[in-house]
């Protein structure tokens, strides 16, 4: 099994340069990649009639007790030959159907890796390893959908059907978890041979799981996604959106029910929910022209009846159901596949441009009579033995409950919602094959713009052929999915697929399906006032106004905390280390300890003086004056440590101080000598009260955490280990470089990307220096008024004719840039406080 | 362990400066804001060392009378950090001066447009606008 995945997915890698090279004809290389697959699953057949299992284990990180399982069951193995057989049909198909268009070779990659994930999806036998391969199938949906990117129709749909199985998977993936948590392991066929105990926390995690389910099977309120879906081409919409992903929720439900149908919730919600979306998908259905929507609605119809059936579980619900998912697939894909072509060769969906192809096209008219036929359940084709066999399952329900507690009224009420679904079913079927084939009054024969060829039209017929002789095998698929069946109780018959059942009760309902239909057919225009008076708001505007209002929910959000100024963030920050860790402070500020004042007067000498210097610091107004307080506060700081007994560390101090002082002297003699003045604004006062209140919680912070402190630090030791196992007398030295190795390598990657940063901050001027004089002239000065300039640090230095408004420059830092930058302007320097420019007036020379 | 009031001072006082500064516009004094919060926490650490000693020299300094090496061993590495800050904002402080004119701290401009469209109630248009997927474009069938 996993090296037919992998398989797939190798094919997936190397199929668009195959189909770049050889053409579209490289899709029919492709299909034998599945059709190899469905071969190998085919000879497993003795295994799963017996009620074996194939199974497989690939360690993946043992000692984790992670393993890659596998497992191919009855069930498992009924949805590979579905996958795999109808992957490779489709894929054939695709010869004919595409041209060489641009987008087509990375299609052919996409769709061959969807087959490969969902052929995971169905043997894989963990239910972490499921939802990975689920939320594959999820993204190579997205993909396929939106195959013409370039549409805005194929955009939405494809972002639609992703947000909203995403949803649930995401769902999913907490019931998952919490059903794995509570039931010891995560292979699924250990919880399905011992269910976890029934509790509330199990209840939850099972309707997380159906959540899931529910939105991939296209379920209501759900089910908006799958039409719009139809954006695809149409081989998507076949093998995707009909016959294998739409599947993979009813999967999970069948894979889940023998464990879990008995849990508070579960028949309630697949039955109300299965129902409406019967109901509802048939009832649109109806009203559709592009055939191929109505096809759309159809499947969301029966997708409802297959989630109601497979979700009951009773043993011959169970049978009926397999019996109808594998009818499903055959005629839902082949009828796709004919709506491909019809659009292929007269390039038109709408019924009611559509004529006479009953005559010109007989071949493929033949194909969809065969699927319509199934699909509204005539004899003798197998979706008519399916239906026969679920109506037969829900009647026994009706009668005896089966084990359900369904037995009476609710039971009759299930039966009477699905024989309704079946009317539409008819209906709708009728409507398809009438609007896709008939010759219609008023309307010419559509011309056909190239007749489709034997192997345009192959798929579909094998397809649809299928769901012919299937029907006559009963007793074969009867025993094949008995191995399913028998995971449920015994109930009132031993349920069996046979194509005839005598004169009974099921055979009526199908009658009375088929007439009605035929019934709702002919008066369809009275059907179409009906329609157009029962105007209800649809899901998918409900959607829309869901995402309008959560897109709405991020702008507001986003402009209340997205603020754009960097003070607004900062201030935000403080006030929260004020309001957490200062106000648990206030609580611990019962004093520990016995502080001192000092360890020596000079200390205090010293610390008076650096407070000083940052005070007046803070209170500068000129830049240079500011730069040299802080340089004395470095330097005091470097006193410190030299009074603290740290000489490394005032060494360091010392030369990065220095070092800065150069650096900002040399950087601030071209900025102006005054910060920008601005008119003192009350916010100053909020800063000084957040300045004064940060100072006072790190001072109570210290006080605390110091006075806490009662264990011997660790680097007691340090001074014999440092000698001895590092090799040096200075311990700080040793720690450096014996324990802090990788911090160091860090700080030295920090410098080197500053350093870097630096570099291309400053050189940047020489390429853009032509942009950066031009901005510079056109943006300089903003207002006169706003800056006070005295003395020659103002402005900007060097490009004399650029030089600012406003500036009456002394001579005292002029020589330095004078000197220094004019050479790139080919200019001299204008003499200090000769010109006064104004705004946009010409260079002065 | 008892504190050192002193240099707990000295702390508080670099930190509460440098907290007013950053909160100003000019890029400049920004820079010394963070020095000053730099400066601050190192002292922090000197706190934390517990009590001044002899350097932490093995031979130099017997083993009781040393200074706790291990904060010691932290500030070094911030001292030399601090330096590559320095240098950085500094040279955007410069390069936001040759750019503008000035070395102010600018909002950042889709933050406002943000805002704007906040207050028109103008919402993205993603989900707006498109018709139902059900396609609906074609008339009743009535006459066929």
């Amino acid at each position: 099994m996993f090296a037919c995945i992998l398989a797939l997915f190798a094919t997936a890698a190397v199929a668009p340069a195959l189909v770049r090279r050889v053409g579209t004809k490289a899709f029919a290389l492709l299909a034998m990649v599945p059709a190899v697959a469905f071969g190998w699953a085919l000879t497993h057949v003795g295994t799963i009639r017996s009620g074996g299992r194939v199974t497989e284990r690939i360690d993946w990180i043992p000692h984790l007790g992670l393993h890659l399982d596998f497992s191919l069951g009855a069930l498992q193995w009924l949805l590979v030959l579905i996958v795999v057989g109808i992957g490779a049909l489709v894929l054939a198909y695709c010869a004919s159907y595409f041209d060489d268009a641009p987008e087509v070779p990375g299609f052919a990659g996409v769709f061959v890796a969807f087959v490969a994930a969902m052929l995971g999806l169905v043997v894989a036998d963990n239910l972490l390893l499921l939802y990975i391969f689920w939320e594959l199938t999820t993204v190579f949906s997205y993909l396929l959908i939106g195959t013409q990117a370039a549409k805005a129709t194929s955009r939405t749909a494809a972002m639609q059907a992703i947000i909203v199985t995403t949803l649930g998977g995401l769902a999913m993936l907490v019931g998952m978890l919490m059903v794995g948590v509570s039931a010891g392991t995560y292979r699924i066929s250990e919880l399905v041979a011992h269910p976890p105990l029934p509790s509330a926390g199990l209840t939850v995690a099972v309707a997380f799981l159906l959540l899931g389910a529910l939105t991939k099977s296209a379920q209501v309120p759900f089910h908006f996604w799958l039409p719009g879906a139809m954006a695809a081409p149409t081989p998507v919409s076949a093998y995707l959106h009909a016959a294998s992903m739409v599947k993979a929720g009813v999967y999970l439900v069948a894979l889940l029910a023998p464990a879990f149908a008995a849990t508070p919730g579960w028949r309630p919600a697949l039955l109300v929910l299965g129902l409406a979306t019967m109901l509802v998908g048939g009832w649109r259905a109806l009203r559709q022209y592009d055939i191929k929507l109505l096809l759309a609605y159809g499947t969301v119809s029966q997708l409802g009846f297959l989630m109601l059936i497979l979700g009951i579980g009773t043993r011959a619900a169970a049978v009926a159901g397999l019996a109808l998912l594998l009818a499903h697939a055959l005629f839902k894909a082949a009828l796709f596949l004919v709506v491909g072509i019809i659009d292929h060769a007269t390039g038109t969906r709408d019924l009611r441009r559509l004529s006479g192809l009953r005559r010109t096209a007989p071949a493929v008219g033949i194909a969809a009579l065969l699927g319509a036929l199934s699909m509204a359940g005539v004899i003798p084709l197998l979706g008519f033995v399916a239906k026969e066999a679920a109506f037969q399952a829900l009647i026994d329900i009706a009668h005896t409950g089966d084990g359900t507690a369904l037995a009476g009224g609710l039971g009759w009420a299930v039966l009477a919602g699905v024989v309704a679904g079946s009317v539409l079913t008819a209906a709708y079927t009728i409507r398809f094959v009438w609007g896709a084939f008939a010759d219609k009054r008023g309307v010419g024969d559509t011309p056909l713009l190239h007749a489709p060829g034997p192997a345009f039209v192959a798929a579909p017929l094998v397809l649809a052929g299928t769901g012919l002789v299937l029907a006559f095998a009963g007793g074969l698929l009867t025993e094949v999915f008995d191995p399913y069946a028998a995971q449920f109780p015994l109930g009132a018959h031993e349920p069996a697929l046979v194509l005839w059942h005598g004169w009974s009760l099921p055979l009526a309902l199908s009658a009375v399906a088929l007439l009605g239909g035929a019934a709702m057919f002919w008066r369809r225009v009275a059907v179409a006032r009906v329609q157009s008076l029962l105007k209800v708001t649809s899901a998918e505007q409900i959607y829309r106004h869901v995402m309008r209002g959560l897109d709405r929910v991020a702008v507001e959000v986003t402009s209340l905390t997205q603020r754009g100024s960097l003070a607004a963030y900062l201030a935000i920050t403080m006030i929260v280390v004020l309001a957490v860790p200062g106000s648990a402070l206030v609580r611990a500020v019962a004093g520990h300890g016995q502080p001192r004042l000092w360890d020596s007067p000079a200390q205090a000498l010293v610390g008076a003086i650096v407070i000083l210097a940052a005070l007046m610091a803070t209170r500068s107004r000129r830049r240079m004056r500011a730069v040299i307080l802080v340089g004395a506060v470095g330097y005091g700081c470097a006193l410190l440590f030299v009074l603290h007994g740290a000489p490394d560390l005032a060494l360091t101090q010392i030369l990065v101080e220095t070092v800065s002082i150069v650096v900002f002297v040399l950087v601030l003699r071209r900025l102006p000598e005054y910060f920008t003045d601005r008119p003192l604004s009350r916010r100053r006062y909020w800063r000084i009260l957040l300045g004064t209140l940060v100072g006072l919680a790190v001072a109570g912070f210290m006080l605390v955490t110091t006075g806490a402190r009662h264990e011997v630090p660790v680097s007691a030791a340090w001074p014999g280990v440092a000698v001895s196992y590092g090799g040096g007398g200075n311990i700080v030295n040793v720690a450096l470089v014996d324990i802090r190795a990788w911090d160091t390598i860090g700080e030295i990657a920090v410098l080197v990307a500053a350093a870097t940063g630096v570099a291309s901050l400053i050189f940047i001027q020489t390429r853009l220096s032509d942009f950066r004089r031009s901005r510079t002239s056109l943006i300089r000065p903003r207002s006169p008024s706003s800056r006070v300039c005295r003395g020659g640090g103002c402005g900007c230095p060097g490009r004399g004719p650029w030089r600012p408004t406003g500036a009456r420059s002394s001579s005292r830092w002029s020589p330095a840039w004078c000197s220094t930058r004019s050479s790139s302007t080919r200019s001299t320097c204008s003499s200090p406080g000769t010109t006064i420019l104004g705004v946009g007036s010409p260079p002065a020379w | 362990m008892s504190a050192n009031v002193t240099l707990i001072l000295v702390a508080a006082a670099l930190i509460g400066c440098g907290v007013y500064l950053v909160l100003e516009r000019s890029l400049t004094r920004v820079l010394i804001g963070v020095v000053l919060i730099g400066n601050g926490a190192n002292v922090c650490f000197l706190v934390a060392g517990g009590r001044a000693g002899g350097a932490p020299l093995v031979g130099e300094t017997p083993e009781g009378q040393m200074s706790d090496p291990l904060p010691q061993a932290l500030v070094l590495t911030a001292i030399v950090i601090s330096l590559a800050t320095i240098a950085f904002l500094l040279a955007m402080a410069h390069r936001s001066w040759q750019l503008n004119g000035h070395d102010d701290v600018q909002d950042d401009v889709e933050d406002a447009a943000i805002r704007r469209r906040a207050a028109t109630e103008d919402a993205d248009d993603e989900f707006s606008g498109h018709r139902d997927s059900d396609v609906e474009v074609f008339e009743e069938e009535g006459a066929s």
